[in-house]
């Protein structure tokens, strides 16, 4: 038998969190449950983006990011990736506010936790405002649903016979060229709302004959994705909101003052707001960044 | 929090603002350029994608890592815990290498059945019946 003596520290720490007295991971019911409900939520949203990989995968081409993701509501002109920028700039500062607020809370200062949670609010809803931005622009503007991709890649060198408004080019020295691996978006007569899929002229390969192709949607899984991915993300920050809203009514009322726990609830669900930030870190990443 | 003063939690609050925007510039940064939107010409180059795609990558798993641990303070959790919550997320490697597998055979096999079906059929000699010339087939007359 080991005596105390040629125990390491660690061991005995060991010994003493598992004889019973208290907690061995010296956390509350609440906070380990919430660290579980995280990973089951991580691998929720796991599985969406491993979907997200493979049908990627699966795909001979797929719509580049900076091209479907380069508008903002600062007047016209392309900035790739500049919007969802400053969307993971609100996420990120909302979370350094979250924090903010879980110190004032072991400090027991109650002014601070409600100012440091309203800030944190507000960063929620300002993202929540982005992300509405974003979808009115894709559904109403570029005209992306659920089961329809109108961006596409070009697979082939070719020149454009058609305009914008898909008619013919007047002049044959008019006609717009392209390269292979250009992206492009279908767009939708105004009047008519049809499509049009510009017409254009490319070379086949193997037989060097000129052919005429015309503008393919882009893969079709593309929209699902997309909006169901963003939209779990954000029902979760609008979740997040809602609750955050809860705790800091109910921290103003002076409710957890009478609790004496330094403020577990708002230690709670700061877990749960910088998981959401966690989260965006990778949709970021697999939707914006690569 | 015994492990910090209240000032010195604060300053590391801080310290990850500047750290986590930092690094998301850094990927925006290098996401264009690989995207060829600082340099034209670099979307050509192929293993400047894979380079970029890698770089992101670990930049975010970095960013995973701070989130979890500083601003989630599992650092300062007890091992048990962190073991318990971190660990069954190795799962997803297995899911990540298996189903990325699986996107790309769909590819190809999809790109074959393609190739297959663009090919001229070629025209199969006519079946020789190893019966046919030697055989007697009787006739029946009146």
């Amino acid at each position: 038998m080991a005596t105390t003596e040629t125990l390491t520290e660690n061991e005995v720490q060991m010994t003493e969190d598992w004889s019973g007295a208290g907690s061995p991971f010296r956390a509350s019911y609440g906070k380990l449950m919430m660290w579980y409900f995280l990973l089951s939520d991580a691998f929720t949203f796991a599985g969406f983006l491993i979907a997200y990989g493979a049908l990627r995968f699966s795909s001979p081409t797929w719509p580049v990011p900076d091209f479907v993701f380069s508008t903002h509501p600062f007047g016209s002109g392309h900035a790739p990736l500049i919007f969802v920028t400053v969307m993971s700039f609100l996420l990120i500062i909302s979370s350094v506010t979250m924090v903010r607020a879980v110190q004032e809370g072991h400090k027991e200062n109650k002014n601070g936790v409600v100012f440091w949670m309203l800030l944190t609010i507000i960063g929620g809803a300002g993202f929540l405002g982005c992300q509405a931005w974003e979808w009115n622009n894709l559904i109403a503007h570029e005209h992306m649903t659920v089961t329809t991709n109108p961006f596409g890649t070009h697979v082939v060198d070719g020149v454009y016979l058609d305009d914008d408004h898909g008619h013919a080019y007047a002049n044959a020295s008019e006609r717009e060229t392209f390269k292979r691996g250009e992206s492009y978006l279908i767009h939708k007569d105004e009047e008519s709302s049809e499509w049009i899929q510009r017409r254009f002229e490319y070379k086949d390969e193997e037989s060097g004959q000129a052919m005429m192709g015309v503008q393919n949607f882009g893969p079709k899984a593309f929209g699902a994705l997309f909006f169901f991915i963003t939209g779990f993300h954000g029902f979760h920050v609008f979740s997040g909101v809602l609750f955050l809203l809860i705790i800091m009514i109910n921290a103003a009322s002076g409710l957890y003052v009478a609790r004496k726990n330094g403020y577990e609830m708002v230690e709670k669900i700061g877990l749960y707001w910088h998981f959401v930030d966690l989260v965006w870190v990778f949709v970021f990443l697999v939707f914006y960044l690569l | 929090m015994g492990h910090m003063t209240y000032e010195q939690a604060i300053k590391r609050v801080y310290y990850g603002l500047y750290l986590l925007g930092a690094v998301t510039l850094v990927e925006v940064f290098f996401s264009l350029l690989g995207k060829g939107h600082v340099i034209s010409g670099l979307e050509d180059v192929s293993w400047i994608a894979y380079a970029v795609g890698l770089l992101l990558i670990v930049l975010s798993l970095y960013k995973a890592y701070f989130i979890i641990f500083e601003f989630m303070h599992m650092k300062y959790e007890v091992k048990g815990l962190a073991l318990s919550v971190l660990l069954p997320t190795m799962l997803l490697i297995w899911a990540i290498v298996a189903f990325f597998q699986e996107g790309d055979s769909w590819k190809n096999r999809r790109e074959y059945i393609k190739q297959k079906n663009s090919e001229q059929p070629v025209q199969a000699p006519a079946q020789q019946s190893n019966l046919a010339p030697d055989v007697f087939v009787p006739t029946f007359k009146g």
